[in-house]
C-alpha cells in the first residue's frame, strides 16, 4: 500500500494503538528549553519518576536568555523571576543528568537551531519539544511536533507520545522563486492561502520544484511557520540535500553507522501514488514578497498590495490594533524597530540574506531599534568569521547575543507601546512582541531594506 | 429530558472572537513562574486591565477595561467560556489552559480549538467542546441573557433550561480520563513491556538515535 512519508515515519515508531483509538508513538528525540519544562520536571519527581531514557533529551535555555551582557552568564540575567527560571533548568538537567548546553556554552541558542546543527535533529526521527514551533525539524524529513508541559511530562516519563494520527495535506509549490523572494514569503504565502486554522489536524508535506531547490535551512523556515498554519507537523522528504546537510554535524552517526543510517534515511519519502487528505497547490513564481498587516498570521498581503478593506469583525479589530486604515499601501507602513532573528529567520543564510541588502547602507534615521539576534553562539561565530557582524554594526544594526529575544519578548527586548516593527519572527499577535507593539511579519531581506528606507519597499526591485 | 448526568453546569461568558491564541490568553511575562497556580487573575491580562501587567504586582491597584466582557457584572463568575473559531491557536504554552482553570473555567466552548491547546485540556481536566457556529452563538445569546449551561458528558449533549441545545462528539479515551481523573502516565506505564520490547528493536535496527549525547566543555 502507498505511504505518505508522515505514515511511514508514524508506522516506524507507533509502539501499539490501544482499544480507545489512541496511539503511544515513540519519541526518539526530547527538546528541553526553560519555560515549558519546570513544572514537567516537578510533577516526575512528586510522582516518584525517571527519565525514561536520559540520552533522549538534550536541553538549552533560550526563551528568557538576554542578548546583552552574556560573559556574565547566569548573572547577566537580571529579573530574577527569569533568572530562577534558566537556573531550575540547570537544576533539573544536573539531577536527571540530562545533557545541557548552559548559558556559557556557545552551542547554546533557539532550541530549534541548536538541533539541527548539532546533528542532535537527524532523518526519520520522532522529535518533540514544549513549544509549537517544533515543527521546524520536519525540514530534514523527522516526525517533529510541539507539546505541552503535561506532554513533556510523559514523554520523560515512558518515552511515549500519546497521541493520534493526523491527516496528510500536501503543499506542492512548484515553478520557480523571483529573485529576492525567499522561503519566509513562500511560507507567508501558503498560510495565507490556507488560512491559520486550514492545517488543523494535518500533517504538511511540503512538495515541489521550489523545495526541492530550498537549502535546508530555507526548508526549517517553512516547516517552522506550519503551526501558524494550524498544522503541528511540516515535513520535507529526504534528498541529496538534507544527506549533505547532516554529513559531519558534531553528533550525526559517522563511519558504518553513517552508511547504515543514510541507507534508511533514503527511504524517507512519499511513494509517488500516495493519496493525500488533502492537496494544495501553490505556482512559486506568483510569489511576492510578503507582509503581514494584521494580528493573525493569515493577514498578510504582497508588498505591493494594500491594506484590505475591514469586512469582518476579526479584520476590525486587527486594523484597530495595528492603526492602519484600509486602502493604505503596505509600502506607506513606516517603521519603528526591525527584529532579525527568531527560530523562523535566524541562522547563517538568514543573516547573510539581511547583510547583503545592508552592505555600505545606513538603516533610516527614524528607526529607533534595529537589532540582529543570531540562532545560537555557532551561528554567531560563523558570522563574525564572514564579517556580517561588521556590516550589521556599520549599517546601525546592534549586534547581539543568541536566543529568542523580540521573537516573543521574555526578556528585555521588546517593542514600546504602538511601535511597528518588521520583524522576521513567526507571529503578530497582538502584544507578542511588546505591550501595545505592532508586528509586521517579513523575510530577513524584506526586513534589512525596510531598515534602511524607514518604510516596506519591495526587495524584488531594490538597489 | 436530559438524565441526571450533569458534568457541569454554571454560568458561560461570551467572547466573541476568532483565533484567539495564546498569547492573549496568558501573555508571556506570566511564563517566568515555574509552577502551574497562580495565573488566574493575569488571565487575558492585555484585555482585562487598561495597563500593563507584570509578575507579582498589586492587582489592586490596577485599573479594569470595564468594556471586556470578563469585567462585566454579568459575566463574573461564569464558569463556562464560549468562543468561535480555532480558540487557542499559536504558543504550546500549557499555562493557557492552568490560567484558564486558575480563573475557575471548568469548560471550554468554542467552533473549534487548535490542536496542541486542546491536548493541553484534556490534559488538566478543562473540558474543550467544539459546536456548530449557530450551535455556539444559540449558546452566547443563551449567555447573554444570563441563562445557565449544562454539560452532559456522559451523554454528550449540552442543555439550557432543561432543553437540548447541541450534541458533541468526544475522544473516547479524552471522556474517560476527564470523568475519572486518569494518572495518564501511569495508563502509559502498563505499557512499558511493550515500550521496551519496541525500544529493543528499534535500536537493532536504528542504533545511531541511541547514540550517547555527551556534553564536553569547550
Amino acid at each position: 500500500m502507498s505511504k505518505t512519508l508522515y505514515d511511514k515515519l508514524w508506522e516506524k515508531h507507533e509502539v501499539c494503538q490501544r482499544e480507545d483509538g489512541t496511539s503511544l508513538l515513540y519519541i526518539d528525540r526530547h527538546l528541553i528549553h526553560e519555560v515549558t519544562s519546570p513544572q514537567a520536571f516537578e510533577g516526575l519527581k512528586l510522582a516518584g519518576r525517571k527519565p525514561w531514557r536520559i540520552s533522549a533529551n538534550i536541553a538549552t535555555p533560550d526563551h528568557n536568555v538576554p542578548t546583552t551582557e552574556r560573559a556574565e552568564g547566569i548573572n547577566g540575567i537580571k529579573d530574577e523571576v527569569a533568572k530562577l527560571q534558566v537556573l531550575t533548568l540547570d537544576a533539573n538537567c544536573e539531577e536527571n543528568k540530562i545533557p545541557q548546553f548552559d548559558i556559557l556554552d556557545k552551542r547554546q541558542g533557539i532550541v530549534h537551531v541548536v538541533g539541527p546543527e548539532q546533528g542532535l535533529t537527524l532523518p526519520g526521527m520522532t522529535i518533540v519539544c514544549g513549544d509549537s514551533h517544533t515543527s521546524t525539524h520536519g525540514a530534514l524529513a523527522t516526525l517533529s511536533m510541539g507539546i505541552g508541559t503535561s506532554e513533556v511530562e510523559h514523554v520523560l516519563a515512558t518515552q511515549c507520545l500519546k497521541t493520534t494520527k493526523l491527516k496528510n495535506m500536501r503543499v506542492t509549490i512548484d515553478g520557480e522563486l523571483k529573485e529576492g523572494v525567499t522561503p519566509k514569503d513562500v511560507t507567508l504565502a501558503v498560510i495565507g492561502k490556507i488560512g491559520t486554522a486550514g492545517g488543523t489536524g494535518y500533517a504538511i508535506e511540503y512538495a515541489g520544484s521550489v523545495i526541492e531547490n530550498m537549502s535546508i535551512e530555507g526548508r526549517m523556515t517553512v516547516c517552522n511557520m506550519s503551526i501558524e498554519a494550524g498544522a503541528r507537523v511540516g515535513l520535507v522528504a529526504y534528498d541529496e540535500t538534507t544527506e549533505l546537510y547532516v554529513k559531519n554535524k558534531p553528533y550525526a552517526p559517522k563511519d558504518n553507522l553513517w552508511l547504515k543510517a543514510t541507507k534508511q534515511w533514503r527511504q524517507l519519502t512519499s511513494h509517488k501514488d500516495a493519496v493525500f487528505d488533502q492537496e494544495v497547490k501553490i505556482d512559486g513564481s506568483s510569489i511576492a514578497p510578503q507582509v503581514t498587516w494584521g494580528t493573525s498570521p493569515e493577514m498578510v498581503c504582497d508588498i505591493d498590495g494594500l491594506i484590505p478593506e475591514a469586512s469582518d469583525e476579526s479584520t476590525q479589530y486587527a486594523l484597530k490594533y495595528m492603526n492602519l486604515k484600509p486602502g493604505t499601501k503596505i509600502t506607506d507602513i513606516t517603521l519603528d524597530q526591525i527584529f532579525i532573528g527568531s527560530c523562523t529567520n535566524s541562522r547563517i543564510e538568514d543573516l547573510r540574506e539581511a547583510a547583503n541588502i545592508l552592505k555600505g547602507k545606513k538603516i533610516a534615521d527614524s528607526i529607533k531599534r534595529a537589532i540582529v539576534v543570531p540562532g545560537s553562539g555557532l551561528v554567531s561565530q560563523q558570522a563574525e568569521e564572514e564579517g556580517l557582524d561588521k556590516i550589521f554594526i556599520e549599517s546601525g544594526f546592534e549586534w547581539r547575543s543568541p536566543g529568542c529575544s523580540m521573537c516573543l519578548a521574555m526578556n528585555p527586548d521588546q517593542l514600546g507601546d504602538g511601535e511597528h516593527c518588521a520583524s522576521t519572527s513567526n507571529r503578530n499577535f497582538e502584544g507578542r512582541q511588546g505591550y501595545g507593539g505592532r508586528t509586521h511579519l517579513v523575510s530577513p531581506s524584506t526586513a534589512a531594506a525596510a531598515a534602511i528606507e524607514g518604510c516596506f519597499v519591495d526587495v524584488r526591485s531594490y538597489k | 429530558m436530559k438524565n441526571s448526568q450533569i458534568f457541569h453546569k454554571g454560568p458561560a461568558v461570551p467572547l466573541d472572537r476568532d483565533n484567539i491564541d495564546t498569547d492573549q490568553i496568558i501573555p508571556k511575562q506570566f511564563l517566568k513562574s515555574i509552577k502551574k497556580s497562580g495565573f488566574g487573575s493575569n488571565l487575558f491580562d492585555t484585555w482585562r486591565y487598561k495597563d500593563e501587567g507584570f509578575p507579582g504586582q498589586d492587582l489592586t491597584k490596577r485599573e479594569l477595561n470595564e468594556d471586556f466582557v470578563l469585567n462585566i457584572d454579568r459575566f463574573k463568575g461564569a464558569d463556562i467560556l464560549i468562543s468561535k473559531k480555532n480558540f487557542g491557536c499559536g504558543s504550546s504554552r500549557e499555562h493557557a489552559v492552568w490560567s484558564l482553570i486558575d480563573y475557575g473555567f471548568k469548560v471550554v466552548i468554542a467552533e473549534s480549538f487548535a490542536d496542541i491547546f486542546k491536548n493541553n485540556c484534556f490534559n488538566n481536566g478543562l473540558l474543550p467542546i467544539s459546536l456548530e457556529a449557530n450551535e455556539v452563538s444559540q449558546l452566547m445569546s443563551l449567555a447573554e441573557n444570563g441563562k445557565e449551561i449544562e454539560v452532559d458528558l456522559e451523554n454528550q449533549i449540552i442543555f439550557a433550561e432543561d432543553t437540548e441545545i447541541a450534541s458533541f462528539e468526544i475522544d473516547p479515551f479524552q471522556k474517560k480520563c476527564i470523568l475519572q481523573g486518569l494518572d495518564e502516565i501511569g495508563l502509559s506505564l502498563t505499557h512499558a513491556e511493550e515500550i521496551k520490547a519496541f525500544e529493543d528493536n528499534h535500536r537493532t535496527k536504528s542504533p545511531w538515535i541511541f547514540n550517547q549525547v555527551l556534553i564536553d566543555d569547550c
